[in-house]
């Protein structure tokens, strides 16, 4: 079997046949019938020169497909067909669907969703991720349009917001997935950089609604490469990016759904995302979002500010603090325990979504608590992630 | 060395053709100049002059920098002179010229041909604009008048890209010709604008839609037979305005799309299934089927006038000369000369209307206007499509060639919209069921009342399927300046 790749296509029910885009093509990828206007996938190279000229947007499609269309069945659509749900038999994501094209992307998703016991799966209703857009060899350029330090001054864990602007380039992403930032220059052994992932923090229509931005949460690692490259960017500065990447951490649309969100540290990212997007798309919702956040101390934790002006009636907090002075060091799981009374019914719940976010370190704590939440009620706590899992419902990325 | 694909801002007039080098023609244009930016100042109402506007403006020829949209006042629009990218040893594609060297300068022997072709398209620019210089009072949503101003500073651009040839190669006749252009006036008596259809005035959203479809596709295929010129910069000037007018193609394509779905919609929400129950589907505050079929019938009838005779020395002569070719003629398969060539005319021949052969190099304009009918008839295909998909039995026709055509061949023959050959006094009777009536008129005139809220659509069109430049539907496509 192929392995799946990313293929460029044209909606024929926007597109108006004004055949810009073929003459704008300079390997001739582009061709027409009485029908259609069409990629020929064996030809194109990705180069974008036509997606700029296209005067409806039509142009600007993609599918990851095992077998690329060819032009004969594209010519005979009235419509562009769904993206299908891939599995890569021999990809390095395993038996799942595609997280990323990029082999070592793939095999980082793969190893940062391995937390949830079990094969990931996107909640029945969350959107259709784009995937890997822009690969390792063609990533596409960002600008810096602010980066701001959201950690006290005095500690001494540097975290930045950093917010990337994209231009007039169309980078579709959904809260949950994350993008690839490659450090200029080469490693020890001469080779460029793997890019690293860093997720998302700002929701779909951009960190601020309608500008084609999206922000992100970092933090600055003594001997990193790519943290230290990120954390001292400065406005204007230009970053090569990759992604977006993901498919299966993602947000449910259904507005009924509520989510259980845990994190430490910058693990934060991807539930500042979703509950942005709730508060954009259902804010009088009370009730539904419930947020479980570990850090050292407040003045350690990133938003520490914002999330304590959010009302809890809209988003239920509960902070967990390991260094506080003069107090008994607490983590998520402490805390989770301690929410016992409002976590119980939540597993029970077949609307609800848990996630985790973190450091590979938080994974066991917060099973094991789990666990315990689900014997206090004469529940099997393996069972249920199992089923949550299986339904896209039960999500874990660490690192 | 000069810079040919990014415009340059070194002098008042953004170009890409080393204007600040170019001591005359650049005086020339800067005296032309100012007279342009009254005739637009005089044109636009003052509020939408004052309005900010997202707008796309060229920064390079190249597929990647011709597209750049930011918010910009109308009269600071960058209007420039941009020709495509020279393409290295060139040659001339067809006529007796076929396979020499393009050409740089003029000859002589074709210098008052080129001119006319010249005058007659850069006419065709402002006089449309003109035509719709009141439409933005009704625009039914900001997304849509932003599409108008694209479409009029774009046309702005191109009456620009005409007026640089005209003070670049044809001297003291080419800048008299320029200022001409901006003296005459759409529906003017004294001075009106060359061709028929832009002197009718564009009453209302749905002619514009019709317009940009039907006529602007007109331009489309002129524009495209002009950049086969043998005559390069002619050529270049012609390809890079083709990507602009695409826009306008879109602009009527999905404008007309949207007022049918509106339609079909508002129809299926009161249960109505019969189109032809008129007065019930307008009284949903949405423009009904038949109507719209006379408004196509009226628009295509008028925009085939203006491909002239379906036999044209004239324009057998300019294909012979090298400085009109055909549509895409580069991908014909033929000689490129038409020596001892036929193509089938449409003809009336004792009352009965014919194909006959007639030599190809006299019948370029009749072949022409086949491959706009062709192009054409896609859109008409696509809106259809979404009438089956929505399940109303109604679909809409391009009538016959031959319907109300008051240039060439069928010029005041009373055929109906099938092609047959019928008495006057019977197609003066069937004339309100066919085109549009002044109660047609009045009727979409009561619906034109403007909804400037973002993300809001007038009751009579539904919102696009995709924003500008990827923009949400509530984006605020127009930042309106409120005197």
């Amino acid at each position: 079997m192929n392995a799946p790749l990313k293929q460029h296509l044209i909606d024929p029910e926007i597109c108006i046949r004004c055949y810009t885009c073929e003459e704008a093509c300079p390997i001739d990828a582009i061709t027409h019938n009485d029908d259609n206007v069409v990629v020929d996938a064996s030809k194109c190279n990705f180069c974008m020169d036509c997606i700029s000229p296209c005067p409806t947007g039509s142009i600007d499609n993609w599918r990851v497909v095992a077998t690329p269309y060819s032009v004969e069945e594209q010519f005979e659509w009235d419509e562009l067909p769904d993206q299908e749900d891939i599995t890569a038999d021999d990809g390095a994501s395993g038996d799942g669907v595609i997280e990323a094209l990029d082999d070592a992307v793939a095999a980082l998703l793969a190893e940062a969703h391995a937390g949830a016991g079990g094969r990931a799966k996107a909640p029945a209703s969350a959107a259709k991720p784009t995937v890997n857009l822009f690969t390792i060899s063609k990533p596409t350029t960002a600008t810096v349009q602010g980066n701001y330090r959201l950690t006290a001054e005095d500690s001494d864990g540097d975290v930045r917001h950093i917010i990337l602007n994209l231009g007039a380039t169309a980078f579709p992403v959904l809260e949950g997935q994350s993008i690839g930032i490659t450090a200029p220059g080469t490693d020890a052994d001469g080779k460029p950089h793997l890019p690293r992932l860093y997720s998302i923090s700002s929701p779909r229509d951009g960190e601020r609604p309608n500008y084609n931005n999206l922000s992100l949460t970092v933090k600055r690692e003594d001997q990193g490469v790519c943290s230290n490259f990120v954390c001292d960017l400065k406005a204007g500065d230009e970053v090569q990016v990759t992604g977006p990447f993901g498919a299966t951490f993602l947000m449910p649309n259904d507005p009924e759904a509520k989510l259980l969100m845990i994190c430490t540290g910058t693990g934060a990212a991807p539930f500042r995302a979703m509950t942005m997007r709730r508060q954009r798309t259902d804010p009088t919702d009370d009730g539904m979002l419930t947020l479980v956040f570990g850090a050292r101390t407040p003045d350690d934790l990133p938003y520490f500010g914002p999330l304590a002006k959010m009302p809890d009636r809209f988003l239920a907090k509960h902070f967990a603090f390991s260094r506080l002075p003069g107090q008994p060091k607490q983590y998520v799981q402490d805390q989770l325990r301690a929410q016992t009374a409002s976590v119980t019914p939540l597993l029970q719940d077949p609307k609800a979504h848990i996630y985790v976010c973190g450091l590979k370190a938080m994974e066991q704590g917060v099973d094991e608590a789990l666990a315990d939440v689900a014997r206090s009620a004469g529940l099997e706590w393996t069972d249920i992630r199992d089923a949550m899992r299986n339904d896209g419902r039960y999500h874990v990325e660490t690192y | 060395m000069l810079d040919l694909i990014n415009v340059s801002y070194d002098t008042q007039i953004p170009n890409n053709v080393g204007l600040s080098q170019d001591k005359k023609v650049l005086k020339a244009l800067e005296k032309w100049h100012p007279g342009y930016i009254n005739w637009w100042n005089d044109l636009i109402p003052d509020d939408f002059q004052k309005s900010l506007v997202y707008l796309r403006t060229a920064v390079s020829v190249d597929p990647k920098g011709w597209a750049k949209f930011d918010y910009v006042k109308m009269p600071e629009y960058r209007w420039g002179i941009l020709l495509a990218p020279e393409v290295e040893d060139r040659r001339i594609p067809f006529g007796e010229h076929a396979g020499e060297k393009a050409w740089q300068e003029i000859p002589g022997e074709y210098r008052s041909m080129l001119r006319r072709l010249v005058v007659i398209q850069g006419d065709t620019e402002p006089a449309s604009v003109e035509q719709q210089r009141f439409l933005g009072l009704t625009a039914p949503s900001l997304y849509d008048l932003r599409n108008l101003f694209q479409v009029n500073v774009e046309e702005g651009r191109h009456l620009w890209a005409m007026v640089y040839l005209l003070q670049k190669y044809f001297g003291r006749d080419g800048r008299e010709e320029a200022d001409d252009l901006l003296r005459r006036n759409s529906g003017s008596e004294e001075a009106p604008r060359m061709l028929g259809a832009f002197n009718e005035e564009t009453p209302d959203w749905l002619s514009f839609f019709m317009f940009t479809y039907f006529t602007d596709r007109d331009g489309r295929m002129q524009l495209e037979s002009l950049a086969q010129s043998g005559f390069d910069p002619l050529s270049r000037t012609c390809r890079f305005m083709l990507t602009e007018e695409a826009h306008h193609m879109f602009v009527g394509e999905t404008g007309v799309g949207r007022v049918i779905q509106a339609t079909v919609d508002a129809m299926q929400k009161a249960g109505i299934t019969d189109p032809y129950d008129i007065n019930k589907i307008r009284d949903l505050g949405v423009i009904d089927l038949p109507t719209m079929q006379k408004k196509l019938n009226l628009h295509y009838t008028l925009s085939l006038d203006l491909f002239g005779g379906e036999v044209s020395t004239n324009a057998a002569n300019a294909f012979n000369a090298g400085i009109k070719g055909r549509f895409q003629e580069l991908k014909i398969d033929d000689d490129h000369k038409l020596h001892g060539a036929t193509y089938p005319v449409s003809q009336v021949v004792n009352g009965v209307i014919q194909k006959v052969d007639a030599p190809a190099l006299t019948a370029v304009n009749m072949r022409l206007r086949d491959d706009y009918v062709k192009d054409a008839a896609g859109g008409v295909g696509r809106w259809n499509r979404a009438l089956k998909k929505a399940g109303v039995e109604f679909q809409f026709e391009m009538p016959h060639e031959a319907f109300n055509r008051q240039i060439g061949a069928f010029a005041g023959v009373p055929a109906d919209p099938s092609g047959e050959i019928i008495s006057q006094e019977a197609w003066d009777a069937k004339r309100n069921e066919w085109l549009p009536t002044k109660e047609d008129g009045a009727f979409i005139q009561s619906l034109m009342q403007p909804c400037y809220e973002p993300g809001q659509y007038a009751s009579w069109i539904s919102a696009p399927k995709v924003g500008i430049d990827n923009k949400p539907g509530d984006f605020e496509y127009v930042q309106l300046h409120m005197a």
